[in-house]
């Protein structure tokens, strides 16, 4: 598969605010790109600049082997679904998805029979004289599908796409887009804060915060070897503490010598040291590799919750056991569990 | 391109101010002019400034014009604030009635609203007066008063109202602790938008104002005849400065207002 | 807040809007219908509408209102257009230096017009400079004209500005996103949804366009009649009962079309303040 898009050493800032700081991103034809990071990392102005809504500072915006760096948005060949849809109030469903297509001066029968398919497409039948304000959320959610892929665009951006949808109405749409986007077999590019989401849906997410990529990978390399601790705390629930590589595959942390499966670290190089929940065992005070005590308990219908401090440190624990509250308890990881990460600065020192 | 728009935009912007702004700065710099009526730069003088303090017919009429908008836009902001409150326990439809009411004045022509108030006061008591002008200019800015006061007490979060019932004050001390200091900014610019309605007014101060009493607006009215005269000039210059100010004042109170609703939960706690 | 009692406090309001809005009304309503005698009659309004010189002011007054409007909306509609470009923190301020001016005391900004438009004028003294030809424009159509260009047009900017301001960055967005370039986008979207400011603002113009007699007044030197001045003259001279025929058509087409064109029963008077 060949690239798409590709985002070369891209800056913007507004009122002095760096919002992208040397941005690298390549998207291959055909994949579900997830664009993951908290309010305030870029990844909307990520999308605004492939969209030809916001001229970068700095870099080059390709499409295929293209500049587009010039090219005004309505000469792109890509189509967004924007966060509220600003679908246009003074027109119907129809001339809403009709939008494009009678800008492109297209046939009159053409234009019917595209509007008729992308509304069938999205399951809105017989909608089209309905006016846009007299839609349910979820309706003009796609409305605004159907009106971006009417253009038949290689590219679909979409912003955040589902934040206005209620839970369940979300979980549907989440289904629905995956099931779209194999369908037209054309690429999606995905922007949210849920990570859930990102990683139900997506082919590849990236990760990003304060206008720097964090981690480009599968939903499993993001969540199960994640590269710094901003993605292991961002991406699901984690126990992030210090530690020290003594050795290859001997990590020491609480003053304990514990054995892990990382390598390539220089010795007693200072580590984050993360563990995921689910990943904490919870044995007998003698055989733990720490010993602790419960705090807390919450039942989360799948699993218990607990907090058990020792060393000074709480650990989350998630487990089908239960330990009661009080309880002297042994914890225990399994090595393949223990992920070993370069300090944060350390990994911008490095780039 | 993208440059070019931009300076043409500029350029535009800059245009119509110029249009807008061209007769009040010729007024403001003519005010310091040496000569009479020429139009050409004698010197700087505050002669004119003298002769407009010295000017008995202008001066009682500044001050009659000052003296009626403060009494209009007071009882219009009173009578204002009442009707809001009322209206809060109206149902949707009695909103609506009153809101049209309060805007027919507001829609309708000047020249109509002074002659009807004019044959309205010639039946019921013969003559125009101070009284009849008074409650003319009442007439005049309620509206405004109303449009003010009830945005802002729709934006009111009757939460908090309800919050100070619940911990113990009266219907009125609530009103008074917790209402009027958030909805205050919108009582004051209603009461300024009256003031500098009733300073503006001409026509319906000209219908129905009583004989030998004139506000500024009649007062330049009645003397066209006799061209521009140079206190014009300095009048301009000081009615500028002074309204400018007014409503600067607006925009500072209006800017300050929401840090004012956080002082006000503060004093509820204590 | 909601005490069903407190509507007693509209009671001051209520009684002030019968007494002195709506009975008034009435009173242009009886003059209109009756004659000297207090008999009822139709004279009055077949007066006001066939009398040939009252034809002539209608005309003028129709034409002058008209252009006016026009030339506020030329100006207007690109201003807003070009001030919401602008990227600034706080958008009211600069529109709040656009209003200002109206502030001013309506008499003297006339005077101030005079003193530029007069034939030995500021306009007439700076073209001699220029060594151009002077122009005449005092006590003119023309005068009349700027007056009532230069008076009116705040009212003409501000629901436009109000309008261009709100709209979603995102629709303009999402028709370029969609193809279509800078005009066609201008045309198929921010034009019919900003309509509304422009009728709005249309008829924040129009109106009290046709309505005025000061202006003419103040600038026109008493040469040019419009409605407004006819019917002033008619109530100056004591002839309520025609004054009151002429009024009546004026007020019922100024109330009919502002009803009409201001649904939502938001009058202008909440956004004269930024």
């Amino acid at each position: 598969m060949k690239d798409i898009i590709t985002l070369k050493d891209i800056a913007v800032s507004f009122d002095g605010e760096t919002i992208l700081d040397g941005l690298n991103l390549s998207i291959r034809d055909g994949e579900f790109v997830t664009l993951l990071g908290p309010s305030g990392c870029g990844k909307t102005t990520t999308l605004r600049i492939i969209a030809g809504f916001v001229t970068p500072d700095r870099g080059d915006v390709f499409f295929g082997d293209q500049r587009v760096n010039n090219v005004p948005a309505h000469k792109r060949h890509v189509n967004t679904i924007f966060q509220r849809y600003a679908l246009f109030p003074h027109m119907n469903v129809f001339e809403n998805v009709a939008f494009g297509m009678r800008v492109q001066k297209k046939g009159k029968d053409e234009i019917k029979k595209t509007v008729e398919e992308m509304l069938a497409l999205v399951n809105l039948k017989g909608y089209e004289k309905r006016h846009v304000s007299t839609l349910s959320g979820g309706q003009q959610q796609r409305v605004a599908i159907a009106r971006a892929l009417a253009n038949k665009p290689t590219v679909l951006l979409l912003d955040e796409p589902l934040a206005a949808l209620d839970l369940k109405l979300r979980k549907e749409m989440q289904v629905e887009l995956k099931n779209i986007q194999k369908s037209l077999g054309i690429t999606f590019i995905y922007v949210t804060h849920d990570q859930e989401e990102a990683l139900t849906m997506s082919d590849t997410v990236v990760v990003m915060d304060h206008g720097r990529i964090q981690q480009i990978g599968t939903p499993m390399d993001i969540y199960n070897e994640p590269q710094n601790a901003f993605v292991a705390d961002f991406i699901g629930e984690s126990n992030i503490f210090d530690g020290v590589m003594r050795e290859d595959r001997v990590v020491e942390y609480f003053g304990k010598i514990i054995p892990c499966v990382d390598s390539g670290f220089a010795k007693d190089e200072l580590v984050d040291v993360v563990i995921r929940p689910e990943d904490v065992e919870l044995v007998a005070p003698e055989k733990g590799q720490l010993c602790g005590t419960v705090t807390s308990l919450i039942f989360k219908g799948v699993h218990y919750e607990m907090n058990v401090e020792a060393c000074g440190f709480s650990w989350l624990v998630h487990s089908t056991k239960m330990e009661p509250v009080g309880t002297e308890v042994g914890i225990c990881v399994d090595p393949e569990n223990i992920q070993i990460m370069r300090k944060q600065e350390a990994v911008c020192h490095d780039e | 391109m993208k440059k070019l728009g931009s300076v043409l935009r500029g350029l535009y912007i800059a245009l119509i101010f110029v249009f807008l702004y061209a007769p009040v700065a010729l007024m403001i710099v003519l005010s310091f002019n040496e000569t009479r009526s020429a139009y050409h730069w004698e010197g700087f003088s505050f002669w004119k400034y003298e002769a407009l303090f010295n000017n008995d017919t202008i001066m009682e009429a500044l001050v009659s014009t000052v003296v009626l908008g403060l009494c209009a836009a007071a009882i219009a902001t009173v009578i204002g604030i009442l009707v809001c409150i009322g209206m809060m326990a109206m149902s949707k439809r009695m909103q609506g009635v009153v809101t049209t009411t309060a805007n027919i004045p507001l829609l309708n022509a000047d020249i109509v609203t002074g002659i009807a108030l004019m044959l309205f006061f010639a039946a019921v008591v013969g003559r125009m007066s101070n009284v009849t002008l008074l409650i003319s200019h009442v007439t005049l800015v309620l509206p405004y008063v109303v449009l003010n006061v009830s945005s802002k007490l729709r934006q009111f979060d009757m939460s908090i109202y309800h919050a100070a019932l619940d911990l113990g004050a009266s219907p009125a001390k609530a009103f008074f602790k917790v209402v009027l200091p958030d909805i205050f900014p919108g009582v004051l610019a209603g009461f300024l938008l009256a003031l500098t309605i009733s300073f503006d007014d001409f026509t319906i101060t000209y219908f129905t104002k009583g004989q030998g009493l004139n506000t500024l607006s009649t007062m330049i009215y009645t003397n066209r005849i006799r061209g521009i005269l140079p206190e014009y000039y300095a009048l301009s210059a000081l009615m500028f400065v002074a309204i400018l100010s007014l409503i600067l004042i607006v925009q500072i109170i209006n800017m300050r207002s929401a840090p004012a609703v956080k002082k006000t939960e503060r004093d509820m706690q204590k | 807040m909601t005490n069903k009692k407190n509507t007693l406090l509209a009671g001051p309001y209520l009684i002030w809007a019968v007494g002195f809005i709506v009975l008034p009304l009435f009173m242009i309503v009886y003059y209109a219908f009756t004659d000297k005698q207090n008999r009822f009659t139709f004279d009055n309004i077949v007066a006001a509408v066939s009398d040939p010189a009252n034809l002539k002011a209608l005309g003028m007054t129709l034409l002058l209102a008209a252009l006016a409007t026009a030339i506020c909306l030329v100006l207007a509609y690109p201003l807003a257009l070009c001030l919401t470009k602008l990227r600034l923190k706080r958008k009211n301020s600069i529109i709040f230096l656009f209003i200002l001016p109206m502030w001013m005391n309506f008499m003297l900004q006339m005077v101030a017009i005079n003193v530029i438009v007069e034939d030995n004028g500021v306009l007439n003294s700076l073209l001699t400079a220029l060594g151009l030809p002077t122009v005449h424009i005092a006590n003119t159509f023309g005068a009349i004209l700027l007056g009532m260009v230069y008076d009116y047009f705040p009212f003409m900017l501000l629901p436009i500005f109000n309008n261009v301001s709100c709209l979603d960055k995102d629709l303009i967005n999402a028709s370029h996103d969609l193809g279509a370039n800078g005009i066609s986008t201008f045309f198929k979207v921010t034009l019919p949804l900003t309509l509304p400011g422009v009728v709005s603002g249309i008829t924040m113009v129009f109106m009290p366009a046709i309505s005025d007699f000061a202006i003419a007044e103040m600038l026109g030197g008493g040469k040019i009649m419009l409605i407004g001045n006819v019917v002033e003259q008619s109530f100056n001279k004591g002839q309520y009962h025609q004054g009151s025929g002429l009024a009546l058509l004026l007020m019922v087409f100024v109330l009919v079309s502002s009803f009409i064109t201001d649904k939502d029963g938001e009058g202008e008077g909440g956004t004269l303040l930024p």
